[in-house]
């Protein structure tokens, strides 16, 4: 009897593998076999192929059935593979008719039913890439494999219907079964929770320019200021601010929050910047990514291409901040763990919210703190410097007066600042498309001083503050960066003296703790 | 005696009948010692090959073949060489078969030959 075979797709963190699906009906007493470092999940893939073969009416052959994973040295996990397997098991039977070339990836239920399976988007992604447009997926996960261009996918709610589209005996299938549709939880980027809206915050006028400074250049940002200012506020209504995402970054964020999600099958691209708020306990893991075996994204990577919010940044764990510094230079998370190693990207805004001093009332004249000066330095002692060496916006956020808070109502709206924020983000990629960057945050001190120099009349401040050593050479560098967004948002074509003067402000309001 | 015994039998019979149609010399049936039994023992050529029958007269039970897990066929392998001790017999090569007989009482009873398995 010949061969069967058939394609699936191994995910590695984001990046998927073609696995190559043999299998072979052995002339000895009855057994099933997978070979080819399996998991626990896919080890028990025999029983439910097995089951779902004879409950379908296209029972499997009984003598050994070896089916083997090629490449053998990639380890292979998850329930995905069932579908693959049991196509080149028929096919070694001579059940089914040629498969050659065609992916199949899907669960199968007991029933014989095709369930969907997560990571659906990066796994497709890798097949149309690796050559094999030919896709057969559960029904439930159709809108999610179709949102990869050039994908040819098919799909199908059971295995009896999809033997019967290639060719088995139709006399014993079990056509009629239709199992009813379940109602998965989407990822539907339009249910998504409602963003906030920018008009909600009364007053603060400093702490919306610079919020509106940090959308339109990506840059990073930390809020500092008493309980109940608004810290909170301001962050959430970031995201709103920010543009959407073009075709390959909302690829990406959906690729990552379908390998996130437990039971979610995305039906459209995520278009809008997501926001991440894990919680202060979180461990280096949670925000990393990690757990056993391959590991998954973590909070770090959900928001990529979006905010990364941390309250209470200073309750944190050092060691679980400092890890964020990776991903903040390079924009990808390298997780090493017994069963390979997963690179996720993680390229997001983060913004830190912090209270002046562990009682909170250190702001203003601060007669009411009851910190002493050494806990005040170890609480804001925790956030290292190189980690706040690379946030280029630190704000000091003070509480609301009395007559900006009767104004309600009064304030600009998410909307025109948006409008705003997407015409710097024009400016800045018309600027900085050669240099292949697209944002100001992203532009290496060498361009800054180099190709993007600003006259010495304009950088005089900045100079005269290196030469007396209040500004470092990296603080420098983070000057111009900010100015070149001020600059963007006044359509201006490069920063002036004024721009440089509001940007040590934005750079330097934090600086007195 | 009973129903299954009697279509133990008979499949037996028709596994005998079968091998020997094969061209293999039956030299002993229904062997049996403190280890267990030896349904069927033949020459195949110079082969001493011990065969083990499964009768069904239906598949909702599983196949025959399904039912010779792995911790029987270590048996018959060690009841090959207790038959030989037993019958100072010498065989140059040895080899367990197994003999699956589906028998529904409708029409020719089905058999399958797996030659030399575990």
């Amino acid at each position: 009897m010949a061969v069967g075979r058939s394609y699936c797709v191994a995910l590695v963190g984001l990046n998927g593998y073609i696995v190559e699906v043999e299998a072979d009906i052995g002339q000895t007493l009855p057994n099933f076999v997978i070979l080819g470092l399996p998991d626990a999940a896919l080890n028990e893939a025999k029983e439910r192929i097995r089951s779902a073969a004879q409950n379908s009416g296209i029972p499997l052959s009984r003598r050994k059935i070896t089916a083997n994973l090629i490449p053998a040295s990639l380890p292979k996990r998850g329930s995905g593979f069932d579908l693959a397997i049991t196509m080149a098991v028929l096919r070694a039977a001579e059940d089914i008719r040629s498969i050659d070339g065609t992916v199949f990836i899907a669960e199968l239920g007991l029933d014989g039913r095709l369930r969907p399976v997560r990571g659906m988007l990066p796994a497709v992604m890798a097949a149309v890439q690796a050559g094999y447009p030919d896709i057969v997926v559960a029904e439930a996960n159709v809108a999610e494999a179709a949102l990869v261009p050039g994908a040819n996918v098919r799909g199908y709610k059971t295995l009896a219907r999809l033997a019967y589209d290639l060719g088995a005996d139709p006399k014993d299938l079990a056509l009629d079964f239709d199992p009813l549709d379940e109602e998965t939880p989407g990822l539907d980027p339009d249910t998504e929770p409602f963003t906030p809206d920018l008009c909600d915050v009364s007053g603060q006028g400093e702490a919306r320019r610079a919020l509106e400074v940090s959308a339109a250049g990506g840059h990073h940002m930390l809020l500092t200021g008493p309980p109940g200012a608004g810290k909170t506020m301001l962050a959430e209504r970031l995201p709103g601010l920010l543009p959407d995402l073009v075709d390959t970054a909302a690829m990406e964020v959906t690729a990552i929050h379908s390998l996130a999600a437990v039971q979610a099958s995305a039906v459209r691209l995520m278009r809008r910047p997501p926001f991440e708020n894990p919680h202060h306990s979180a461990t280096a893991a949670a925000i990393i990514g990690g757990g056993s075996g391959l590991p998954r994204p973590g909070a770090a990577s959900r928001a990529h291409r979006g905010v990364l919010f941390l309250d209470e940044a200073p309750e944190y764990e050092r060691r679980v901040l400092d890890a964020l510094r990776q991903p903040l230079e390079s924009g990808e998370l390298v997780i090493h763990r017994s069963a390979g190693t997963a690179a996720y990207p993680a390229r997001f805004q983060l913004v830190l919210a912090a209270n002046p001093c562990p009682c909170g009332k250190a702001s203003g004249k601060g007669m009411d703190c009851t910190c002493t000066p050494v806990m005040r330095r170890r609480y804001f002692g925790r956030m290292s410097g190189p980690l706040l060496d690379r946030v280029d916006i630190q704000l000091q956020v003070e509480r609301v007066s009395l007559a900006d808070f009767g104004n309600a109502g009064q304030e600009e709206d998410t909307c025109t600042v948006a409008a705003r924020v997407l015409a710097a983000r024009d400016r800045q990629q018309a600027r900085l498309w050669d240099f292949g960057l697209e944002t100001n945050s992203q532009v290496p001190g060498r361009t800054l001083r180099g190709e993007l120099r600003l006259p010495p009349g304009t950088t005089r401040i900045l100079d005269t503050a290196l030469e007396r050593g209040i500004l470092t050479a990296r603080g420098y560098d983070r000057v111009l960066r900010l100015a070149w967004t001020l600059a963007d948002l006044d359509r201006s074509d490069r920063p002036d003296i004024d721009h440089i003067g509001q940007a040590l402000g934005l750079r330097q309001a934090a600086a007195a703790i | 005696m009973r129903a299954k015994d009697l279509l133990g039998q008979n499949g037996e019979a028709l596994a005998a009948d079968f091998l020997t149609e094969q061209g293999m010399r039956i030299i002993d049936r229904n062997w049996r010692c403190a280890d267990g039994e030896i349904d069927i023992v033949a020459l195949d050529g110079d082969t001493l090959v011990v065969a083990e029958v499964k009768t069904r007269r239906s598949l909702d039970y599983g196949h025959p073949f399904e039912a010779v897990g792995a911790a029987k066929l270590a048996r018959l392998h060690r009841l090959v060489s207790s038959w030989c001790r037993a019958h100072e017999f010498r065989a140059p090569r040895k080899r367990v078969d197994v003999v699956s007989v589906l028998d529904s009482g409708v029409g020719h009873p089905v058999l399958e030959h797996l030659r030399g398995v575990g």
